[in-house]
């Protein structure tokens, strides 16, 4: 009994500071767990792989452009133009498997240039963002606020507004499909979400990114091609969005330039701010990125499945990433 | 060429880009009215004004808000929270809609000052958060629908009607940026605005009032969103809960067409409403150019020319400071 007060009290002195540091290093992991906790107890049916399938497939998409903003954020930028750029993606694909762009020889090579090409010309994309940011020195925000104008514009244009729709086993592979019973679209987010998280990690490319985020100058100084690091993560920010607006067309068999990726600059980096990822740049917390998007899905679906509006659900989202961001600045402080 | 800048009084390169803009504004008019028979016709000029006249008021509230550094990106949500409660409150009196949405503007506002100054969270997180607590709250109290406005309030009065010949609407925008001009060159806040966004640290050692100024900026910029939703509901005669979406980055776009730059620190008033106007212009041409007959653009295209002219000032101001760094 005395040893426990005792070790309470020697905790009370810094308690502040101290729940603080905890909060912001487990804070929305544990958030996570009590939320999974919650719907076990009061959510009917939450222990189901249905449910779990809803989940996973509806956070894929946040999760693969979040990743991308991760790193973006990381070097201290931001990409506003990811929404714009998977509607130009989702145009693309349906326009080539179904020959209204050029012919095409053979559905299964159609098929194939359907999935490489838009992620391919969204990542030029990026690479024209990353261009700004580099060699004109303007600030992301501004840089890639041109192509979020744009973007959308040119995927509009090129469908002329209309929605194509479409029935297409082979390339509706990427949402539809199932590899041992676990959609495609999951194992996608689960694939690019490790290689993320060991580029960051284990590899020099991953340093150069938190080293540029964290101080610009001394990053150039001791050497690093700064330039060349923000290219390829604006570059991979782009390809990585190009890869979900393919995902959200073959999710939907249509594709609505007006619709696809809709906010989800807004939604991406939410995922980053409440996963840990400081705004400032300098620190690249993947998997803080992933629980992040997955919080924001599961309050989503808590408040749905218990009979609160999805408006209100706005508004905790809203109240979540001002928290989040809040606790996480105190613990950075401290 | 020197000296004719300097007859000019342009000492700065946000000076010649703003003497940049209104020109290309100008050239704009110009190319409009020399190309197309009824450009210059009072409907035209009007309608334009009366459309225009929101999208110019949630501008001058980022201006000021980007002068100090900060960025606003709650303006469409709150546009559309306040057409909602001024729709809900038009049966009253043309007047309880009008402050009603104002007030709501006011009230995401100080929560924008409040998270901004006393959490200390930047301002496009805390922006973007009560941005998504606006559509929120705009959806639940509209019940997921438009809300039709009183048509027997006189409240559509405001957005349909004119006053000595000239849209309500436009005539509110007008005395907004007059205002906004004397608060920035004549008020001291004016100067305490740009000093904060020169720099919040040495702003506070000089004993300036930073939280303070920053809260009435971020209540100013709530404000004339709050009044652009009213207008937005007194316009087409019901409150748009879903109304809104990318107007604060319109915003953006208009206030940096005009010159100032994100970084804070400067800016004109003057420029953010031609910035605005200059960006409005595009469709209002392309639709006269799709009257000619000669091709036939779709209105997608406007998003794409409004991008392309965003990249073009962009790249002139990035290449006009950095030829003052190297001087510098």
């Amino acid at each position: 009994m005395t040893t426990i007060e005792t070790q309470a009290g020697a905790n009370t002195v810094p308690s502040g500071k101290r729940f603080f540091s905890l909060a912001g290093r487990y804070g929305t992991f544990v958030a996570f767990l009590a939320l999974i906790l919650f719907n076990v107890i009061f959510t009917p049916n939450f222990l189901s792989l249905q449910t779990l399938n809803v989940n996973l497939t509806q956070v894929a998409t946040i999760v693969i452009v979040a990743i991308g903003m991760t790193l973006v954020i990381a070097t201290g930028g931001i990409d506003l133009s990811v929404g714009s750029l998977m509607a130009i993606a989702g145009a693309l694909a349906p326009m080539i498997f179904m020959g209204t762009l050029f012919p095409v020889p053979n559905m299964p090579v159609a098929v194939a240039l359907a999935l490489v090409l838009p992620v391919a010309v969204t990542g030029l994309f990026g690479l024209f963002n990353g261009f700004l940011v580099t060699r004109f020195a303007i600030q992301p925000i501004i840089a890639t606020l041109v192509l979020f104008i744009a973007g959308r514009g040119i995927a509009q244009v090129m469908t002329n507004g209309n929605l194509q729709v479409f029935r297409n086993e082979g390339f509706q592979f990427v949402a539809m499909g199932r590899v041992a019973g676990i959609p495609a679209q999951v194992i996608l987010m689960v694939v690019i979400a490790a290689i993320a998280w060991a580029a960051i990690r284990y590899t020099v490319f991953g340093r150069q990114i938190i080293a540029v985020g964290g101080n610009e100058k001394a990053a150039r100084l001791t050497g690093m091609p700064v330039h060349r690091v923000k290219l390829l993560v604006y570059m991979i920010s782009g390809a990585l969005a190009g890869v979900a607006g393919l995902i959200v067309v073959a999710r939907n068999s249509a594709s609505d330039a007006n619709l696809v990726g809709l906010g989800m600059e807004l939604d991406a980096i939410a995922a980053v701010a409440v996963g840990g990822t400081l705004l400032t740049g300098g620190r690249a917390n993947i998997i803080g990125t992933v629980i992040g998007a997955l919080v924001i899905q599961l309050v989503r679906y808590t408040l749905l499945a218990n009979g609160v509006p999805d408006a209100a659900a706005l508004i905790v989202k809203a109240a979540l990433i001002v928290l989040a961001v809040f606790i996480q600045q105190r613990a950075g402080k401290s | 060429m020197n000296a004719l800048l300097k007859a000019l009084a342009l000492r700065s390169p946000g000076d010649m880009a703003r003497l940049g803009v209104i020109l290309a504004l100008f050239g704009l008019i110009l190319f409009g009215a020399l190309r197309y028979d009824n450009f210059l016709s009072q409907y035209n000029i009007l309608s334009f004004l009366r459309y225009n006249s929101m999208f110019a008021l949630i501008a001058l509230g980022m201006a000021f808000v980007i002068m100090t550094g900060g960025i606003d990106l709650s303006v469409g949500g709150t546009a559309a929270m306040a057409s909602v409660i001024a729709a809900l409150l038009s049966p009253h009196h043309w007047a309880a809609g009008l402050v009603g949405g104002i007030a709501a503007g006011l009230a995401v506002g100080a929560l924008n000052g409040f998270i901004v100054t006393a959490m200390r969270i930047q301002p496009f997180i805390a922006t973007l958060a009560t941005m998504l607590a606006a559509y929120g709250t705009a959806l639940l109290l509209a019940g997921n629908q438009s809300v039709s406005v009183s048509y027997d309030s006189g409240f559509t009065a405001i957005g349909q009607d004119d006053f000595l010949g000239f849209p309500i609407p436009a005539w509110i925008a007008l005395l907004a940026y007059v205002a906004g001009w004397l608060v920035l060159e004549r008020l001291p806040i004016g100067r305490h605005v740009l000093a904060i966004g020169d720099g919040e640290a040495t702003a506070a050692l000089m004993g300036l009032k930073v939280r303070r100024t920053l809260i009435a900026v971020y209540l100013g910029s709530g404000a004339l969103a709050g009044l652009a939703g009213v207008i937005l509901a007194s316009q087409f005669g019901a409150g748009q809960p879903t109304e809104g979406v990318g107007w604060e980055l319109f915003a953006i776009a208009s206030v940096v067409v005009g010159g100032t730059l994100l970084t804070g620190g400067s800016g004109s008033i003057g420029a953010t409403l031609a910035g605005a106007l200059l960006l409005a212009m595009v469709f209002n041409i392309l639709n006269f150019e799709n009257g000619l007959g000669w091709i036939s653009l779709s209105a997608y295209w406007q998003s794409v020319i409004r991008g392309g002219f965003l990249l073009i000032v962009v790249v002139l101001q990035a290449r006009l400071m950095s030829r003052r760094e190297e001087k510098a």
